[in-house]
């Protein structure tokens, strides 16, 4: 099994220990994982943005860099969303049916590739899981609050594997976060008033760290964590499941 | 051009009331939750319920013609119109011939999109809206914030404040028994003096000809049935094909709406009463062009129950009148587009495509992968503001070339931690007016990579 791991361009430049960690995590698990150079971004900022023609370059790039592997692994919900649902406009040769159908999340890949079972992490603290939208309603990767099925939570049959960690309920437990890529300069007051809320939320119920599975989440969150002089932090959940300490 | 950020910014300066808005629609979207729940076959009724949609949207013509031809049967005249303003004419001639000056209204979103009652106060006619959000909201002389919830923006205070102003309550009143109680003798007095009475239409059923307004107060129904003209106004997407089809819509229209199993009056209009006259203005005003769309014509499914509006965070902290439009909120954002492509540009853009509003719709309206047409649409007409459409063009030359992406990373992340905090925090930077931008560390993963596993 040839596995390719993407690293999402803002993780790149900015959370380069979230990379590691997925990259980490997966040779632990024996995982034959190769970092293809010259990666650049999924093209998702651009056609959010409206912009889908100009993402098009980038749609190719990241096809032609992956199209050999069995599988594609990334640590972000909303970029394997990206490749799998927008790279319908690009030409559908069986390199780009390949590279859509085998792009996953890293929870994805855990769980249904590798039939994880259990891990070797502690995490002793109080954790709030902010459940990433691309991921929850894109990808279903757990029961969404509105829609009335039991599915199970990847994200939280992860979290469940890791030592000492104490999973809190929140009142609104998959509200967004106000992110939404450029929305956040777009309309910057709704955005900060959306991630004030749920910081709100976790911090009612005494939580020490609040996980995710999209960084892009966490960096909007922690943004307003730091500004606001908060104790609280935030860890990718690779992170989380590799082990980290704080 | 409308301006939801600015407007949007607006609302939230007044923190806590954003707030409560916010819990406000939030405690509605959560008795919604409760009664889908109390429903086992919830998801197969949306299933369902789409489906009936799907199939209405694809035979429309045919639909509208055996509606009309059964309605006719039934002794109901039928009229049609191309938009807004011949069904304000069309209205304004039957009133005309029976010599109205006072009609009273009720539930009609589709009146309020073609703006009927300016219409006719120009013409002398006294309109009184009988729902009460929709009096109060009327009294106030101001647009509908929420489509099911129109006064929703408004607290007990300041319609204690209105209706001492309007109607005479007593001042500093905020009992919401009181103040409804007084609204009811007030509309009472309209009720009994009104000529004509117009309401909306919720179903349209093709094999009876027969119109179906689900409401909670009965003042449609009082309307109805004391007045010897009823006016029953509808856009052409409001068609199902049997009434047997009615007890899906019926079952999932109110729990989304409010949380209610069902509403209070749902009444079935056939035909007119002995010695009264029955009306029936079907709509098109936009809607024919937009089932030619046909990655925007299932938006025509809508029931216009409003649970897209209050699952929404960005209409519960921007208020419904952020919108610029009658039907706000993520709907109202992919209805919009259609109308004015140009001054409605905005409104796609005012969400983060979360998700949340595909997922509570009925009748499963893909609503933020419209949200997401549009703007491609919008984009490609050139309605994007320049700034943002040159720095969209760089980021795609940016992210095709691999030497660039890491050269430009290297040096945003060197600008992040040599400058000083007023170059990198300033009136440019709308991600740092509220939040810090991310620490930038030295090194890159890719880096990191080459380093440690080459």
């Amino acid at each position: 099994m040839k596995v390719g791991l993407f690293i999402p361009c803002y993780i790149d430049q900015f959370y380069p220990q979230v990379g590691i960690a997925t990259l980490e995590l997966l040779e632990k698990l024996d995982v034959q994982v190769e970092f293809p150079a010259n990666q650049t971004c999924c093209g998702q900022p651009l056609a959010n943005s409206g912009s889908e023609q100009e993402a098009e370059p980038a749609y190719h790039h990241f096809v032609d860099l992956f199209h050999h592997f069995d599988h594609i692994v990334m640590p972000s919900g909303s970029c394997t969303y990206h490749v799998r649902k927008h790279y319908d406009r690009i030409e559908q040769t069986a390199e780009v049916q390949h590279v859509r159908k085998n792009t996953l999340d890293l929870s994805e890949f855990l769980l249904d590739v590798l039939n994880l079972q259990s891990l070797n992490a502690r995490f002793p603290y109080k954790v709030g899981l902010h459940q990433s939208c691309h991921g929850l309603r894109g990808l279903r990767l757990g029961p969404d609050s509105e829609q009335n099925l039991s599915r199970p939570s990847k994200i939280q049959t992860l979290l469940n594997m890791v030592d000492g960690i104490e999973l809190v309920d929140l009142s609104r437990p998959d509200e967004c976060c106000g992110f939404g890529g450029t929305f956040a300069v777009g309309e910057p007051a709704i955005s900060v008033k959306m991630g004030k809320d749920r910081i709100a939320d976790h911090e009612s119920k005494g939580v020490e760290v609040i996980t995710a599975g999209d960084m892009s989440c966490l960096m909007h969150l922690e943004g307003i964590i730091r500004r606001q002089g908060k104790q609280m932090k935030v860890k990718h959940l690779a992170e989380i499941l590799n082990g980290v300490q704080l | 051009m409308i301006d939801h950020a600015e407007k949007a910014a607006e609302f939230i300066r007044d923190e806590p009331r954003t707030d409560w808005h916010d819990e406000s629609l939030w405690f509605i979207r959560h008795k919604r939750d409760k009664a889908s729940q109390d429903v086992p076959e919830w998801e197969q009724l949306r299933e369902l319920a789409s489906g009936i949609k799907d199939n209405v949207l694809s035979e429309l013509d045919h639909y509208l013609e055996q509606f009309e031809a059964n309605a006719l049967q039934n002794g109901v005249q039928v009229h049609w119109a191309t938009d807004a303003a011949e069904h304000n004419r069309i209205v304004h001639s039957i009133l005309k011939k029976h010599g109205v000056s006072r009609m009273v209204k009720s539930k009609s979103m589709l009146t309020e999109e073609c703006h009927l009652n300016d219409f006719l106060a120009e013409q002398g006619i006294e309109v009184v809206d009988t729902d009460l959000g929709e009096r109060i909201i009327q009294l106030r002389e101001e647009p509908p914030s929420h489509i099911v919830l129109p006064a929703i923006h408004l607290k007990k205070e300041e319609i204690g404040a209105l209706f001492h102003e309007k109607l005479q309550t007593r001042e500093g009143a905020t009992d919401p028994g009181y103040l409804t109680e007084a609204a009811r003798g007030h509309l009472r007095q309209k009720f009994v003096e009104a000529q004509a009475a117009l309401t909306g239409v919720n179903f349209a059923i093709a094999e009876t000809g027969g119109v179906v307004v689900c409401t909670n107060e009965g003042n449609a129904d009082m309307g109805v049935h004391l007045a010897p003209v009823q006016i029953h106004c509808m856009g052409i997407e409001k068609i199902i094909p049997k009434a047997e089809h009615l007890g899906v819509f019926i079952r999932l229209l109110a729990r989304s709406a409010t949380g209610q199993p069902s509403t209070i009056y749902t009444a079935h209009h056939h035909r007119p009463r002995p010695g009264a006259e029955m009306h029936i203005v079907i709509v098109d005003n936009g809607r024919s062009a937009q089932l030619g769309r046909s990655d925007f014509r299932n938006s025509l499914k809508c029931i216009r129950c409003g649970a897209c509006m209050n699952t929404c965070p960005i209409y519960r902290r921007s208020g419904g009148h952020s919108y610029g439009y009658t039907i706000p909120g993520p709907i109202g954002s992919i209805l919009t587009p259609g109308i004015d492509l140009k001054a409605y540009s905005d409104l796609p853009f005012a969400s983060t495509l979360c998700g949340s509003c595909s997922d509570v719709c009925p009748v499963k309206i893909n609503i933020h992968e419209q949200l997401f047409r549009w703007r491609q649409i919008i984009a490609q007409e050139g309605y994007l503001p320049s700034g943002k459409k040159r720095a969209l063009a760089w980021f795609g030359k940016i992210m095709a070339r691999p030497a660039w992406f890491r050269f430009t990373g290297k040096v945003a992340r060197l600008a992040l931690r040599i400058l000083p905090r007023p170059f990198l925090y300033n009136r440019f930077n709308e991600w740092g007016k509220a939040r810090e931008l991310p620490e930038a560390p030295r090194e890159s993963f890719q880096e990191w990579y080459k380093k440690n596993r080459r």
